[in-house]
């Protein structure tokens, strides 16, 4: 079979693939600066410094949705283009629609920075954005659907890969919680009311909330596992029918675990049991995919000792593992009672946000962006061994730190005399979290330093690189 | 708590779309030979 010159070939479409992935690189390193001061505000508040703008009610928000959705989404706009185009073996649907999402989310994120320090907040968790940036959300999102599932349906491969059925799920209910939980009256242009009160907002909020976690941070996230450990172990996944079963599992138990936010609130009591089971049994889905990508490495273990990508993306699933035992643990009404409100609900955030979102994008950052600029590897790979040595010693002093703050402050909060008196005060156990809140800044400098030293070294990796175009591969079994 | 209203059938269209969804998936031959699939991803003729 004749093989056509290489210009006239057609070429993968990573231009926005770059584009996010430098974004989740700058993003990464702005959104935990914001989460360093803030921590540094809970234990020194004159860092406060009396202005409204830097105040710690208004920069909490900026830093969970710069983390989340600006660095999160970047890591997974970026590598859902990348994954679907290769495992399709066909270019990007629409691809000036590609550009519009990545333009649109771009504007999205600075529309928050400017928004939220300013004070225009909902107040809902997760979703702070006031209505105007909603519906830009939306917008962007829905163009994002139209080019992935449009990609998929221009596939050469007739299979569609686990990966992508990840992506996909995290695709539509991210559309589907958005636009419930977003729902909302307009006051002004920089005001809207819930179009839900009460205890209503509270269960479609954790709805979203959980949800949010469980779509967005996992999902996704683990739709991103499932190509870059393969690829970067160069072996197949474990068992690619537990993947698959798994995933079914997954996205049907996670919808119906949001109530477990809401445990002795004035939720009825039967939709709390109901959270509190379903979260129970999501850990059976979990640990599938844990174990799934951990032993992908069976038989290659070795290679851990050498490859400090493998590094991130293998320890990146021990912390899903410990988080999606921590988190049906937490469900549990009994422990719930004495973890809600406190530290431990931070620590475990942390341990799935630094140890399993953050680390599972930071593997696939440092597989994608030379791949991206024709290198074989990034610039200097000592770099990103210490990235990795530095980021965990991080993410255990933090969740530690919080841990233990957390399970005192539970104890102490519901420590009564023998004639029913509160032994503590509230203030007593803000006094005696505060050595804890001080671990907690050093936990996440570090964390922040890995960050930057992964700038550095992605700086120097497009220096010495040259974005080429990649050849979609011509002969393929049509099966 | 009228939010049930909302959401439980909202919930009971999206278990019938999943339903739905992996049905078609099933019928059109997605879960045939995965072996072959889970190691598709590594041929050399991907194009990294």
């Amino acid at each position: 079979m004749a093989i056509a010159p290489a210009q006239a070939r057609p070429a993968y479409n990573d231009t926005v693939v770059r584009g996010f992935a430098l974004a989740a690189v700058v993003y990464g390193i702005v959104g935990m600066l914001v989460g360093v001061i803030i921590a540094a505000q809970l234990a020194w508040p004159e860092l406060n410094f009396g202005i409204p703008f830097l105040s710690y009610g208004r920069l909490r928000p900026l830093h969970t949705n710069a983390v989340i959705f600006a660095f999160g989404g970047s890591v997974l706009f970026a590598t859902s283009y990348h994954v679907v185009q290769r495992t399709c073996q066909a270019t990007l649907f629409l691809p000036k629609l590609a550009m519009f999402t990545f333009l649109g989310w771009n504007l999205v994120i600075v529309l928050a920075v400017i928004t939220l320090p300013l004070g225009m907040t909902s107040g809902k968790e997760y979703a702070e954005l006031e209505w105007p940036i909603d519906l830009l959300i939306a917008v962007v999102w829905v163009a994002y659907a139209i080019v992935f599932f449009g990609t998929i349906g221009t596939r050469k491969v007739r299979h569609i890969y686990v990966a992508n059925w990840f992506f996909g799920a995290f695709i539509i209910a991210v559309a589907l919680l958005h636009i419930v939980n977003s729902a909302e009256i307009p006051v002004s242009l920089t005001k809207s009311y819930s179009a839900y009160a009460g205890v209503q907002d509270a269960m479609v909020q954790w709805w979203y909330g959980h949800n949010a976690v469980g779509f967005f941070l996992t999902a996704g996230f683990l739709g991103i596992m499932y190509y870059y450990i393969p690829k970067q172990a160069e072996r197949p996944v474990y068992s690619y029918r537990l993947s698959i079963v798994h995933f079914w599992a997954l996205i049907f138990t996670y919808m119906w675990a949001g109530p477990h936010h809401l445990h002795y609130t004035a939720l009825p009591d039967w939709a709390q049991s109901i959270g509190m089971m379903f979260s129970l049994v999501l850990l059976a889905p979990s640990w599938g995919g844990m174990i799934n990508g951990i032993m992908t490495l069976s038989g290659a273990w070795h290679k851990l000792r050498d490859d400090p990508i493998l590094k991130f993306l293998i320890v990146s699933l021990s912390f899903y593992g410990m988080s999606t035992f921590e988190g049906p643990m937490m469900s549990i009404k009994t422990v719930n009672a004495l973890s809600h409100y406190t530290d431990w609900t931070v620590g475990h955030v942390h341990s799935g946000a630094l140890g399993w979102v953050g680390l599972v994008s930071i593997g696939a950052l440092y597989f994608l962006i030379p791949k991206m600029w024709g290198r074989k590897a990034m610039y200097s790979t000592r770099a990103v061994e210490l990235h990795f040595w530095v980021a965990t010693i991080g993410i255990v002093l933090y969740i530690a730190a919080m841990w233990i703050a957390g399970v005192m402050q539970g104890l102490m909060w519901r420590a009564v005399n023998p004639d029913g008196t509160l032994v503590y005060s509230f203030v007593e156990s803000v006094k005696a979290t505060y050595p804890f809140y001080v671990i907690r800044v050093l936990g996440g400098l570090l964390y922040l330093s890995g960050m930057l030293i992964m700038g550095w070294n992605t700086v120097m990796t497009i220096r010495s690189g040259k974005a080429q175009p990649a050849v979609i591969p011509v002969a393929v079994a049509a099966a | 708590m009228d939010i049930l209203y909302l959401l439980i059938p909202l919930s009971a269209v999206l278990v019938l779309g999943i339903i739905g969804i992996f049905g078609w998936a099933l019928n059109r031959g997605q879960f045939d030979d995965l072996q072959r699939e889970g190691e598709r991803i590594l041929d050399e003729s991907e194009g990294g």
